[in-house]
C-alpha cells in the first residue's frame, strides 16, 4: 500500500534509494492520464456489494466483550450477588451509580451473607461504559451485557433501577428473598459449592 | 415541414398545454433526479443511499419536499426583505424559461395536432438560453447580497465571478456549433446533425462546453459558491424552507436544462442513435421523446460521477482554469474551425485543407512544449526536479515505524 507508513532506513531525510517508498513526501501531482483514472474507481465502486448494515431489521452482532448495559447477577439459587459495598459507585468515573445497603435478615436474604444492595440505579445518561464497575465488583456481580439500544424519550427511563438491571431468574432459581443454603455460608457461595438451589428454600422456578 | 413552421400553427390551447407539460416534466424530473443522484453517489461510495420511504426510496425526494414546505420561512433581520423574497424566484423562473426552445421531440400527434414538443423555436433559440442562464444568476447573486450576512455574500460574489467567466467559455464553445449548424434556432442545429453528431465533429467544443456546463450551473467539483466547507451554504445560506426549496429546484432544473442543451447541441438532439434512425417513427414520433430523455439522462449522470469523484477545486485554480485555458484554447479552437469551414465552403482543395491542419497541429505541439520547458525550469529554479531536497526547511522523518507510533 503506497500511504502506508513503512519502516525506512537509519539515515535521516529522503535517501533516495527511499524515494518510492516515502510517497508521503511527493508532493508531485499524478500525470492528468492517471488522475482521469479515479473515475474509473467510482464507477466500478457502483457495482461492488454495499457495505450498509440496514440496522433496525438487520443486526449484526457486537465484538464479543462489547461495553453494553450492565447486569446484576444471582447465585445458581436464585440470591443476588450484590453485597451493597458500593466498590462500583466509588469506582466510577461518571458519578453514574448510586448504591444503598441494607442488612440482609436470617431467613430472609436477598444475598448471601450479611449485606445486599437494597437500591441499586444506574444513570445511563452519565455511564460511559468504560467497565471499572466490572472491575471493582468483589463478587463479580456486576457484568456488562451486550444490549446497546438504550435510547429513550426521558431522562428518567435512563436512570434503571436494581429492577431494571437484575438478571433474569432461571429455572431451578428461588427467588429472593429466602434462607441461605443450607449448611453454607457466604464463602461457600463465593466459592461456586451451591450449585442449586434446596426445597427448603422455597419453590423453584420450573421450566 | 420543419419544426419551427409546425409549431407556428400552434392554436393558443396546445401551447398553453405544452407549457404545462414541460413545466410539470421539470418538476418532476427534478424530484426523480435529486433521488437519482443520492442512490448513485450513495451507490459510488458503497452505501445503499435514501430507500426508506416508498420502494427504493423513490418517494424520498418528495418526503423531502413536504418537510421543506412545513418549515419555519425565516428572514433574517439584516435581509432586504423584497430582495430576498424575489431572489429565488428570479432564479427559479429564469431556469424553466430556457426550456422553452429546447426540442424534446421531432413531429408528433398531440391531441389531433401535428405539431412537435418544443414550446417555441427562435431563430436565435441558443442566445436565449445563454441569455436566461445569466438572469438566473441573478438570483443567486441579490440572494447572496440581500442576505444582510457575511457568507451569502461571498457565495454570492464568487457564483456572479464564476458565472460570468464560465459563460465566455460557454459562448465561445457554441460559437463552434453556429458556424457548422448556420444557424442558432435550436431545432435547425438538431436537424443540422442528421449525420454527424457535433460531439465527434467539434469534439473540443463539446468538452468545453462539458466543463463550463458544471461551473455555469455551480455543481461539484465547482460549487465554490454554496461550498458548504467553506461558506457553510453560500448564498442560500440564510434561506429556508420554501424559498430555499425554490432553489434548490432551481439547481436542479438548471442541471437538466444545460443537460438538454447539450443533448441539443451536440449529441443530436432526439434524434435516435446512430443505426437506430427507424425508432423515430415509433409511436408515432414520440418514441423521439424517450432518445432525447436517455441522452438528458446521461448527461446527468455525468454530472453525478463529476461529484462523486472530483474534490472541489480551490478558487483561484478554477479562475486561472477558466480564463487561461478555457477561453484561449476555444478562441484558438475557433479560429480553426472557421478556417476549415471556410476553406471548405470555398472548395479549397484537399491538400490546402490538409496543410493548414498540419499548420495547426505543429503550432500547437510548438506551443505546448514551449509552455512545458518553462515550467520545467520553474521546477528547476525551485531545485525540485532532480531529487534534491527543497531548500525550505521540512521536519525530519521518523526513521522506525515504532518511532512513528510514539511520535
Amino acid at each position: 500500500m503506497a500511504d502506508e507508513l513503512l519502516p525506512r532506513h537509519e539515515e535521516f531525510g529522503l535517501a533516495k534509494s527511499d524515494q518510492d517508498k516515502a510517497p508521503i513526501t511527493n508532493q508531485e501531482s499524478a500525470s492528468f492520464p492517471k488522475q482521469l483514472l479515479g473515475f474509473w474507481v467510482t464507477f466500478k465502486t457502483m457495482f461492488k456489494k454495499v457495505n450498509t448494515v440496514q440496522y433496525p431489521e438487520e443486526k449484526e452482532p457486537t465484538a464479543e466483550r462489547f461495553h453494553g448495559r450492565h447486569q446484576l447477577n444471582r447465585h445458581p439459587d436464585g440470591l443476588e450477588k450484590c453485597i451493597g459495598c458500593e466498590l462500583c459507585a466509588w469506582a466510577c468515573p461518571a458519578d453514574a451509580i448510586y448504591v444503598e445497603g441494607a442488612d440482609n435478615k436470617e431467613g430472609e436474604q436477598y444475598s448471601p451473607g450479611e449485606r445486599y444492595g437494597k437500591v441499586y440505579q444506574i444513570n445511563y445518561l452519565r455511564c460511559i461504559f468504560c467497565g471499572l464497575c466490572i472491575e471493582a465488583c468483589p463478587t463479580r456481580a456486576l457484568t456488562m451485557t451486550n444490549e446497546y439500544e438504550l435510547a429513550d424519550n426521558t431522562r428518567a427511563k435512563l436512570i434503571f433501577e436494581k429492577d431494571d438491571l437484575l438478571g433474569p431468574l432461571r429455572a431451578g432459581m428461588v427467588p429472593p428473598p429466602h434462607p441461605m443454603y443450607p449448611n453454607t455460608d457466604d464463602g461457600n457461595y463465593y466459592r461456586g459449592e451451591v450449585t442449586g438451589s434446596h426445597p427448603s428454600q422455597g419453590v423453584a422456578k420450573s421450566d | 415541414m420543419s419544426n419551427a413552421e409546425l409549431i407556428g400553427q400552434d392554436p393558443g390551447w396546445i401551447i398553453a398545454l405544452k407549457g404545462l407539460i414541460v413545466f410539470a416534466a421539470c418538476v418532476f424530473l427534478t424530484i426523480m433526479s435529486v433521488w437519482g443522484e443520492r442512490r448513485i453517489v450513495a451507490r459510488m461510495q458503497q452505501r445503499s443511499g435514501p430507500n426508506r420511504v416508498g420502494k427504493f426510496g423513490l418517494l424520498q425526494a418528495l418526503v423531502d419536499g413536504v418537510k421543506l414546505a412545513l418549515k419555519e420561512d425565516l428572514i433574517p433581520k439584516a435581509a432586504d426583505r423584497i430582495v430576498f423574497v424575489l431572489a429565488p424566484i428570479i432564479s427559479t423562473t429564469a431556469c424553466f424559461m430556457a426550456f422553452a426552445v429546447i426540442p424534446m421531440t421531432g413531429p408528433v400527434n398531440f391531441f389531433g395536432q401535428q405539431t412537435a414538443m418544443q414550446l417555441t423555436d427562435l431563430s436565435v433559440g441558443v442566445l436565449y438560453v445563454l441569455a436566461i442562464a445569466s438572469v438566473g444568476v441573478y438570483g443567486i447573486v441579490l440572494a447572496g447580497w440581500s442576505s444582510g450576512s457575511t457568507y451569502p455574500l461571498l457565495g454570492g460574489l464568487r457564483s456572479s465571478a464564476q458565472v460570468i467567466s464560465y459563460e465566455v467559455a460557454m459562448g465561445l464553445s457554441l460559437v463552434a456549433v453556429f458556424i457548422y449548424a448556420g444557424s442558432m434556432s435550436t431545432s435547425e442545429i438538431v436537424a443540422a446533425q442528421d449525420q454527424w453528431w457535433y460531439a465527434v465533429v467539434l469534439f473540443p467544443s463539446f468538452i468545453i462546453y462539458m466543463i463550463s456546463m458544471v461551473g455555469e450551473t455551480n455543481r461539484a467539483p465547482f460549487d465554490l459558491a454554496e461550498a458548504e466547507g467553506e461558506l457553510v451554504g453560500g448564498f442560500h445560506t440564510e434561506y429556508s424552507s420554501l424559498k430555499f426549496a425554490l432553489f434548490f429546484l432551481s439547481e436542479y432544473v438548471n442541471m437538466i436544462a444545460v443537460s438538454a442543451l447539450a443533448t441539443t447541441l451536440f449529441l443530436g438532439g432526439y434524434r435516435a442513435l446512430p443505426g437506430l434512425g427507424f425508432t423515430e417513427q415509433w409511436l408515432g414520433g414520440w418514441f423521439t421523446l424517450f432518445w432525447f430523455l436517455i441522452k438528458v439522462l446521461a448527461f446527468f449522470f455525468v454530472f453525478v460521477w463529476l461529484r462523486g469523484t472530483l474534490p472541489r477545486l480551490r478558487y483561484d485554480q478554477f479562475m486561472k482554469f477558466g480564463w487561461k485555458v478555457l477561453i484561449p484554447f476555444s478562441l484558438a479552437w475557433i479560429m480553426v474551425v472557421a478556417t476549415l469551414r471556410v476553406l471548405s465552403q470555398q472548395n479549397a482543395p484537399r491538400l490546402v485543407i490538409f496543410a493548414f491542419v498540419f499548420a495547426v497541429a505543429l503550432i500547437y505541439l510548438a506551443v505546448t512544449s514551449l509552455v512545458d520547458r518553462k515550467q520545467n525550469q520553474i521546477k528547476k529554479a525551485a531545485n525540485l526536479i532532480d531529487g534534491n531536497e527543497p531548500e525550505f526547511p521540512i521536519p525530519a522523518i521518523p526513521t522506525s515505524r515504532v518511532e512513528q507510533l510514539n511520535g
